[in-house]
C-alpha cells in the first residue's frame, strides 16, 4: 500500500476541513473550559463581574466539586448509567442474535424497527415516556378502568433507568448486530459437533468471539448515559438529578461557568477511566477480533 | 458379514423454495473405509455430509450410524466429528485449548484431557505449537489443529469437508499422504467431500460420484475410471473422448457401432442397447502412427494434428478426423523421440483397440 507520506499535500488538503472543524468547535472550546475550571470570576472594584474571569487563579472549583452533594450526583450518574447499560446489554444481545439468525429478507425490517428510537429526537422520546407513565398517563388511565391506581411511576431512579434504556438501546444493538453478523457460523457448528450443548456453545464460543461488539456497545451507551440531564430531569425530577443536571444548572441557572467547567472535567475524567478500562480489556483479549 | 458403520437409507433434503439438494440417496459405508463423496459444486455432497454430522436434518429417510437411526439426533450427540472447510479453529483459544475443547465440554477429567490432547498433537506433529494462538499459524497448521481436535474425540466416523481446497499445491500433496497415513494409523472411517477427482482417486478406497443430488455411481477408483456407468461419470472422472454412435447391428454380445466421424467397428458388451450409444475412450488408450496400423479389429481413422501440449513425461495431442471429430490423445514420451516428434498440421493415423473402449448406454 502507498504510504500517505508520499502524498503529503493531498493528505493535508483532504484532512484540513475536518481538522479545522475540530479545532474551532472542539479543541478551542474545550481548552477554554479547561482554563476556566481553574479560574474564578474576576472581582472588579469590589464587585463580582459576570463576564470577566481571573484565569488560573484557583483550585477552588475542584475542591467544591469534591463536596458531598456533588459526589452523590456523580455517584448516582455512575451507577444508574451502569444499570441502564447492563439492561441494554441484556435486552440487546438476544435481539441482535434474533435478527442475525432471522431469514435474510426479514433482517433489514427487523433492524429498522429495533433502531427506530435512534431516529427520533431524544426530547420527543423522553416526553413520550413521560406522557405514558405520569399519574394521569395512558398506563394509569388503563389501570383506572379496572379500578387500580393511579400509581406514581415517575420521579424515581427506575424511571430514569427505563428512559435511558429506551433512548440508548439502539446504540447497543447496532455494534452487537454487526459483530454477531460477521461471526463465522462454522465456529458454532464446530462447537456443537465437538459435543458442546447450545448453552455451552454460547458461553464458550459466541460470547467471547463477540466481546469486541459488547465492549463497543457498552461504551456507546455508558458514556452518553453518564452525562444525561434531560432524562433524569423529566423522568426523575430533582431528587434524581445526576451530575449532568448539576453541570447544566451551573452553566444556565447559576451562571457559574468556572464551577460548571470543573464539574464537566470531572465527568470527563470518569469517562476516560472507562475508556482506559476498555483499552486494557481489548489488549488482553487481543486476537479475538482478528 | 460386517455391518456398515453408516447406512444412508433413501435420504432426501429439500430446502424451502423447492430446491432439492439431495434426492433419495442410499449409501452403505463400511468400518475403516476411506470414502469419498465426489461431484461438481452444487451436487449435494456437502449437504449429505452435514446430514451425517447432524448439522442438517433430512427431509426424508434414515441415517444409521453404528446401527442406530440418528437422522434427527443433534450433532453433539453423534459419534461423528467434522473437519470444516474453513477449519473453524477457535481464534480465542490456544492450539491446546482448541484440541481439548471437545473433551472439556463433555466432562472428561482434566488429567485425561491433558494426555489425550498431547497424543493428538503428537499425531499431527504440532506438539511444539501447543501454546500458539491460531492467528500465529499457517493454513496448513490450522488444518492440523482441526484434525487433531476432531480425532481426539475418537469418533466412529471422521467427516472432512473439502479439507485440501484451501491449501496451496505443494501442501496439498503432503496433506493427501498425511490423511491417508492418519486413516491407516487411527483405523476409523473417513468420509471426505471433494470436487477434485485427483484427491478422491488417490485417497479413497471407495467413491460415490454425485450429480444433481443423486448418486451416479459408487465404486473403487479403478472401477470408476475403467468402468464408468454413464456419460456423466466417464466425463467427470479423468479425460475422455465421447463418440456418439449408432448401433447398426446386434448379434448376442457383439454390437456393431457406427461412430460419427470414426467409422464402423464391433464392440463386445452384455449391456442391452437401443439404437443409440456413446463410445468412451480414454486419451491414453488412443495411439498415433504415421503409417496405417495393422491388426485385426483395430479401430483406425486418419486425422490432422491440431495442437500439441508437451508436459515432459507425456504429450497431450488434439487431432481432428477427416470428418471433423475432435480427439484427444495422450502419448507417453517413453523414448527421446516419442510424442515430442509429433508436429502441428501433420496427418497421422489414430487407432485404438475396441477392448479399451467402453460402450455407454446412459
Amino acid at each position: 500500500m502507498d504510504d500517505w507520506k508520499d502524498f503529503r499535500r493531498v493528505f493535508l488538503t483532504l484532512a484540513s476541513p475536518g481538522s479545522l472543524w475540530m479545532l474551532i468547535f472542539f479543541i478551542i472550546p474545550m481548552t477554554f473550559l479547561f482554563v476556566l475550571s481553574f479560574s474564578s470570576k474576576a472581582i472588579i472594584n469590589g464587585e463580582t463581574s459576570t463576564t470577566a474571569y481571573a484565569y488560573f487563579s484557583t483550585f477552588d472549583n475542584y475542591f467544591a466539586s469534591a463536596g458531598t452533594s456533588y459526589l452523590v450526583l456523580l455517584w448516582r450518574a455512575i451507577w444508574t448509567s451502569a444499570i441502564a447499560t447492563f439492561v441494554c446489554l441484556v435486552l440487546a444481545y438476544p435481539l441482535a442474535l434474533a435478527v442475525c439468525f432471522a431469514p435474510p429478507r426479514w433482517r433489514p425490517i427487523m433492524l429498522l424497527l429495533l433502531i427506530l428510537p435512534f431516529w427520533i429526537n431524544l426530547l420527543i422520546c423522553t416526553y413520550a415516556m413521560y406522557s405514558i407513565f405520569r399519574s394521569t398517563g395512558v398506563v394509569n388511565q388503563a389501570l383506572g378502568l379496572v379500578g387500580l391506581g393511579p400509581y406514581e411511576m415517575l420521579n424515581n431512579t427506575t424511571a430514569v433507568i427505563m428512559g435511558l434504556v429506551y433512548v440508548y438501546l439502539p446504540f447497543m444493538i447496532l455494534p452487537l448486530y454487526s459483530t454477531i453478523e460477521k461471526l463465522d457460523r462454522s465456529f458454532l457448528e464446530a462447537s456443537l459437533d465437538l459435543g458442546a450443548s447450545q448453552a455451552r456453545t454460547f458461553w464458550s464460543v459466541t460470547w467471547p468471539l463477540t466481546l469486541p461488539g459488547v465492549i463497543t456497545g457498552i461504551i456507546l451507551v455508558y458514556i452518553p448515559c453518564l452525562g444525561t440531564f434531560l432524562t433524569s430531569d423529566i423522568l426523575g425530577g430533582p431528587n434524581n438529578w445526576t451530575i449532568g443536571n448539576a453541570i447544566q444548572n451551573q452553566f444556565l441557572e447559576a451562571n457559574n461557568w468556572p464551577f460548571g467547567a470543573a464539574l464537566s472535567f470531572i465527568l470527563m475524567y470518569a469517562t476516560f477511566i472507562a475508556l482506559i478500562i476498555r483499552a486494557v480489556v481489548a489488549r488482553r483479549s487481543k486476537g479475538v477480533d482478528a | 458379514m460386517t455391518e456398515p458403520i453408516i447406512s444412508i437409507r433413501n435420504v432426501a433434503k429439500r430446502f424451502a423454495g423447492g430446491v432439492t439438494a439431495v434426492d433419495n440417496i442410499s449409501i452403505d459405508i463400511m468400518p475403516n473405509e476411506f470414502f469419498a463423496l465426489l461431484g461438481p459444486s452444487g451436487c449435494g455432497k456437502t449437504t449429505l455430509l452435514r446430514m451425517i454430522s447432524g448439522l442438517e436434518t433430512p427431509t426424508e429417510g434414515q441415517i444409521f450410524i453404528g446401527g442406530e437411526d440418528m437422522a434427527f439426533t443433534p450433532p453433539n450427540k453423534r459419534p461423528t466429528n467434522m473437519v470444516f472447510q474453513s477449519y473453524a479453529v477457535f481464534p480465542h483459544m490456544t492450539v491446546e485449548q482448541n484440541v481439548g475443547y471437545g473433551l472439556k465440554v463433555t466432562g472428561v477429567a482434566p488429567a485425561e484431557i491433558k494426555t489425550r490432547t498431547a497424543e493428538a498433537l503428537e499425531m499431527v506433529k504440532l506438539s511444539h505449537l501447543a501454546l500458539r494462538k491460531p492467528d500465529q499459524m499457517s493454513g496448513g497448521q490450522r488444518q492440523r489443529v482441526a484434525l487433531a481436535r476432531a480425532l481426539v474425540k475418537r469418533p466412529k466416523v471422521l467427516l472432512l469437508d473439502e479439507p485440501l481446497s484451501a491449501l496451496d499445491a505443494k501442501l496439498r500433496d503432503d496433506m493427501r499422504m498425511e490423511l491417508t497415513r492418519l486413516q491407516e494409523t487411527v483405523g476409523i472411517t473417513f468420509i471426505i467431500v471433494t470436487h477434485d477427482q485427483d484427491e478422491a482417486l488417490s485417497m479413497a478406497s471407495r467413491i460415490a460420484v454425485m450429480d444433481k443430488g443423486a448418486v451416479a455411481q459408487i465404486a473403487t477408483p479403478a472401477e470408476l475410471y475403467e468402468q464408468p456407468r454413464n456419460r456423466f461419470v466417464a466425463d467427470f472422472i479423468g479425460k475422455v473422448n465421447l463418440l456418439d454412435a449408432a448401433i447398426v447391428k446386434q448379434k448376442g454380445e457383439t454390437k456393431t457401432c457406427d461412430a460419427k466421424g470414426i467409422g464402423k467397428f464391433d464392440m463386445l458388451t452384455d449391456k442391452a442397447c437401443s439404437n443409440e450409444a456413446t463410445i468412451a475412450v480414454r486419451p491414453e488408450k488412443l495411439k498415433l502412427s504415421t503409417s496405417e496400423p495393422k491388426g485385426a479389429g483395430l479401430v483406425k481413422v486418419k486425422a490432422t494434428i491440431r495442437d500439441v501440449a508437451y508436459y515432459g513425461d507425456t504429450s497431450h495431442i488434439i487431432a481432428d478426423t477427416v470428418e471433423g471429430k475432435e480427439l484427444e490423445i495422450n502419448v507417453q514420451n517413453d523414448s527421446r523421440t516419442g510424442g515430442a516428434g509429433v508436429e502441428r498440421g501433420q496427418k497421422m493415423w489414430v487407432h485404438f483397440n475396441p477392448h479399451d473402449a467402453l460402450l455407454l448406454t446412459e
